[in-house]
């Protein structure tokens, strides 16, 4: 039997603020245990939550491009459970009808390019738990309140799921991040869990009008791991309906180096949240001065980019993809392909040596001692034919050590491209001292044609065009 | 006696002031006086004469030095012990807050003190402020100073009777369904809920936060007025505090309520209120006539279903505020547990009293996801229904007069067996909590030697006309002087 595979999203993102969602405590990574606590985070009697403006404001811009309704009244709830990361016994978080943004799509491309709309059902606000530190044989647990409570904005997507498989999963978690690192709202670290993509995936054979029974992934710290665990979890749950098993519904975590899955909880009764409306917050009103203020404030996002990179400057959609993936990148680019003739070399000056460089010294390619000015120079010198390409490989390397122009540092090593009449001289002095190679081209050998290439551009000292010597060369030989 | 006891706090203010006595004896004469009395009234938890007598000396060096020693400058005032006190355990009269010493002060605390009110330490309550009687206490009952048999009412007891009793000029309690004033009338004193979001609830020990408010318990409404004018006001890290100017509430003290209109509600006279009471408001209502107040009949006729409706709002409220309660972090802890949830729950059976885990269960039955719509959700609806009835009574009139409660004080241990009879003991005071509007008790008689409380209502923030009523009213009575004997 064939099944349809459905996975629905759930992400929380940690909100970049200053300060928490609640109190005046540092909003950071790390640090040592309790050190960013204070009564109201750690919920010591009598203290009150007094919301933040900036995590309030964060969200009305995610949903907003997210293609979301903004909620013009929305009020916070709280969600009664009991647990040791839990200080005050509930979360404050936002239920029901009015969560900030609500019916909104982020949209995603297929592999074979088609725009799809991942429908999404809301955008949330609401606080982070501490954290539990379990140490071998002590005996007890301790813990952490330093990330308790953090803003953290919760994207849900619609019922019935859009995203039908780990690929698209992947691609939706991609899409999402790109997002909110544009909005400036979250900085999307997945292995440091700022932002947590929670799929739940169920199969279902196909035509079928019911949906499977779901089960919640946890822990995939990775685009990549969040494709596979889909992947072999759906794999999972057909081989469980196939040899006539029950899939057993909970949270399963993924296990990175064996590639599998596994039941950390098994969800045994639905839990009772016991919401209601937090009576220490006061209902929130936006007016539409304000929603539109902050709408003006949303910038081209990825996607919109990447397809506008491949038509504006002729990029492939792999180029594109990863120019687009954050606006500096992006930016750098357009400002380098501006008014140099081919794009796309910018583009692979970029992808290529740019990167390598960038990558060892630690450093984003938009950051390098190589200004966007700087690549444009080099790439329109090739273009002029000033310099060949391999020089200009050379000359990277020292543009990025020195921050000084193409032009500067050719100048200053008296580089320039050898003519196409001394190439000829050239062409013709490396035909005279092979004969024996020219013997083995003219039987048929074009193969040894490269080793008087070869011979030519090392007499050259790089400084020929290939494409002279390679005319040349064949006209020279022709002519025998 | 010593004098200085039986002054009030504006006029030990203005003596400690003119330098007519100084702060560490005014201090030191109420210290002497709970060492004399606390053992018969108990209403102490905690006393603290070090860091009373730091702040007398304070207001005394401050006074020297020709400083603005403060409106409320030496005037000793007794704190219900379920407000936060930095460095000064805060019980909550719960065995679960045992050794919970908070690291910061309540709002309030902090505005007493910079008014240089000083602080004679935290006095009992029902356990979380659950009840009406201070029996609830997780440790001891407190005693009415007018009759040691008799409760001083709840929760706020421990602050009414210190007040009382002469152990305080002064007290702060929480109204959160009558809290406040049904202690106040129990024992003979002023008792004002103000307006929710009046009184930043910062560092209140929350009970039920819709509903929770601070207020002072004194002797005469001059006391209140002054109170309230320190303790009032927006605070940044309270949001439901409301952002709105405070008047001098002294300065509403005019003495002249000629032409107010007060309302008489029927349902506060019907069955349930004993007909001593019932007289004794009404003869009050006939000293405001002659005063000048025009006394109009109304009707609020949701108010029979206030305490149903309270009874599911504040319980499914405090049993998320009390979920925090868990050994983890702060107060008791049982000392050995297998696991966190078994952590939990010893931790809270053993920490919590019968009434408020009662309240506890009944809290969450009542948010549990098939019942909210017919118990929160609905109570809530009942909730604007209370409020629409006052709204349109006060279109009418200027402010309400009842009773405060149907009963003078019970006796210790009277209603105990019969919670249903203890709460019925609140059937006045809660749809003010209810409406979120400003209500006060003041004392109009006593019965068999008991006090009698009358209950003043009014529109949200109008209490400087409820505190003009009751100072008007205490020129011309004589009732608020009476002391008790011990």
């Amino acid at each position: 039997m064939e099944y349809e595979v459905s996975v629905g999203m759930e992400c929380h993102a940690e909100l970049l603020t200053n300060s928490k969602m609640f109190c005046g405590c540092e909003n950071a990574f790390g640090g040592d245990a309790n050190t960013r606590t204070c009564p109201v985070c750690l919920g010591l009697p009598g203290s009150l939550p007094v919301f933040n403006k900036a995590a309030v404001e964060h969200v009305i811009r995610t949903a907003l491009a997210l293609n979301c309704e903004i909620s013009m009244h929305t009020i916070f709830h709280r969600k009664n459970y009991f647990y040791p990361d839990l200080p005050k016994g509930y979360q404050i978080s936002q239920y029901g009808q009015t969560p900030i943004g609500i019916n909104g799509y982020l949209e995603i491309e297929t592999p074979e390019g088609a725009i799809k709309k991942i429908h999404i059902t809301r955008v949330h606000l609401e606080e982070d738990t501490g954290k539990s530190i379990h140490i071998d044989g002590l005996g007890y647990s301790v813990m952490d309140y330093n990330r308790s409570g953090v803003p953290l904005m919760e994207i849900v997507t619609e019922f019935p799921p859009d995203v039908q498989s780990g690929e698209e999963a992947a691609q939706y978690a991609e899409n999402l991040r790109s997002v909110l690192l544009y909005l400036g709202v979250s900085d999307g670290r997945m292995e440091q869990g700022s932002l947590r993509v929670e799929p739940n995936p169920s199969v279902r054979p196909e035509g079928s009008e019911k949906y499977g029974v779901k089960t919640e992934l946890k822990n995939l710290n990775s685009f990549r791991a969040v494709r596979l665990g889909v992947e072999y979890e759906a794999a999972r749950h057909v081989e469980v309906l196939e040899s006539g098993g029950v899939i057993v519904q909970g949270t399963y975590g993924w296990n990175d180096e064996k590639g599998e899955t596994f039941l950390q909880r098994p969800k045994e009764f639905e839990q009772e949240y016991r919401y209601f409306p937090e009576p220490d917050l006061i209902p929130i009103d936006f007016d539409e001065d304000y929603i539109e203020r902050l709408r003006v404030t949303i910038p081209e996002l990825p996607l919109a980019k990447k397809r506008r990179l491949m038509e504006q400057y002729g990029l492939p959609s792999s180029d594109a993809a990863l120019l687009a993936q954050d606006q500096a990148s992006a930016a750098y680019f357009e400002k380098a392909a501006k008014s140099a003739g081919d794009p796309r070399a910018v583009a692979n000056w970029m992808s290529g040596d740019l990167t390598r460089l960038a990558n060892a010294a630690n450093t984003p390619v938009y950051a390098t001692p190589i200004t966007a000015e700087n690549l444009r120079e080099l790439v329109t010198l090739i273009e002029k034919g000033t310099i060949t390409g391999k020089i200009a490989k050379s000359l990277i390397e020292d543009m990025f050590t020195t921050g000084k122009t193409a032009s500067a540092l050719v100048a200053e090593k008296g580089l320039k491209v050898t003519g196409a009449d001394e190439a000829l001289s050239i062409v013709q002095k490396v035909i005279a001292a092979n004969p024996d190679v020219v013997a083995k081209i003219k039987a048929g050998n074009e193969k040894s044609a490269g080793f008087l290439v070869g011979q030519i551009m090392k007499e050259a000292k790089g400084q020929a065009r290939p494409d002279d010597v390679n005319r040349l060369l064949k006209e020279e030989l022709d002519k025998l | 006696m010593n004098e200085i006891l039986t002054l009030t706090a504006a006029a030990i203010a203005a003596k400690v002031k003119a330098r007519e006595i100084s702060a560490r004896e005014v201090t030191e004469a109420f210290l002497a006086r709970i060492e004399a009395v606390d053992n018969d009234i108990q209403a102490f938890v905690t006393v603290t004469p070090e860091a009373s007598l730091k702040a007398a000396d304070a207001v005394d060096a401050k006074i020297a030095a020709g400083e603005d020693a403060g409106s409320l400058a030496g005037a000793p005032v007794a704190l219900k012990d379920n407000l936060c006190t930095r460095g000064i355990e805060t019980t909550c009269s719960s065995k679960i807050l045992r050794g919970f010493v908070p690291p910061y002060n309540a709002t309030v605390v902090e505005k007493l003190a910079s008014a240089g009110a000083i602080a004679l330490g935290k006095v009992n309550l029902d356990e979380f402020a659950m009840g009406s009687s201070t029996e609830n206490s997780g440790l001891f009952p407190t005693r009415n100073p007018w009759d040691l048999t008799k409760v001083p009412g709840g929760s706020s007891g421990g602050s009414a009777a210190a007040v009382a009793s002469l152990e305080a000029s002064v007290a702060l309690g929480s109204d959160t369904g009558g809290s406040i004033r049904q202690p106040a009338a129990f024992c003979g004193l002023v008792g004002l809920k103000p307006t929710y979001g009046r009184v930043s609830r910062y560092g209140l020990v929350a009970f039920a936060s819709s509903l929770d408010q601070i207020g002072p318990l004194t002797r005469t409404a001059e006391d209140a007025a002054l109170v309230l004018n320190v303790i009032a006001g927006q605070d940044s890290r309270d949001s439901t505090s409301v952002p709105r100017p405070v008047p001098d509430y002294t300065k509403a003290l005019t003495g002249d309520i000629r032409g107010l209109k007060i309302g008489v509600p029927i349902e506060y006279f019907a069955e349930g209120i004993s007909t001593e009471v019932r007289a004794f408001v009404t003869t009050a209502i006939g000293i405001l006539r002659g005063l000048g107040a025009e006394i109009i009949e109304v009707s609020l006729p949701y108010t029979d279903y206030a305490l149903a409706a309270y009874y599911i709002v504040a319980p499914a409220e405090a049993s998320s505020n009390l979920a925090r309660y868990d050994g983890v972090r702060f107060g008791a802890r049982v000392t050995s547990a297998k696991d966190h949830i078994e952590l939990f729950e010893n931790t809270r059976d053993e920490g919590f009293g019968a009434e408020v885990k009662q309240r506890i269960l009944t809290g969450t039955y009542a948010l549990s996801a098939g019942y909210y719509d017919a118990y929160y959700a609905k109570a809530q609806k009942v909730r604007t229904l209370i409020r629409r009835d006052f709204d349109a009574a006060f279109e009418k009139v200027d402010a309400i007069i009842s009773p405060t409660t149907p009963t003078p004080a019970f006796g210790l241990g009277e209603k105990s067996d019969d919670p249903l009879a203890m709460k019925l003991s609140d059937i006045c005071t809660i749809p003010a909590n209810m409406a979120g509007i400003p209500a006060l008790s003041l004392c109009c008689g006593f019965l068999d030697g008991l006090p009698v409380g009358m209950q003043l209502q009014g529109p949200a923030f109008s209490e400087e006309t409820l505190l003009n009523i009751a100072h008007t009213y205490q020129l011309e009575t004589d009732w608020h002087t009476r002391r008790p004997t011990l």
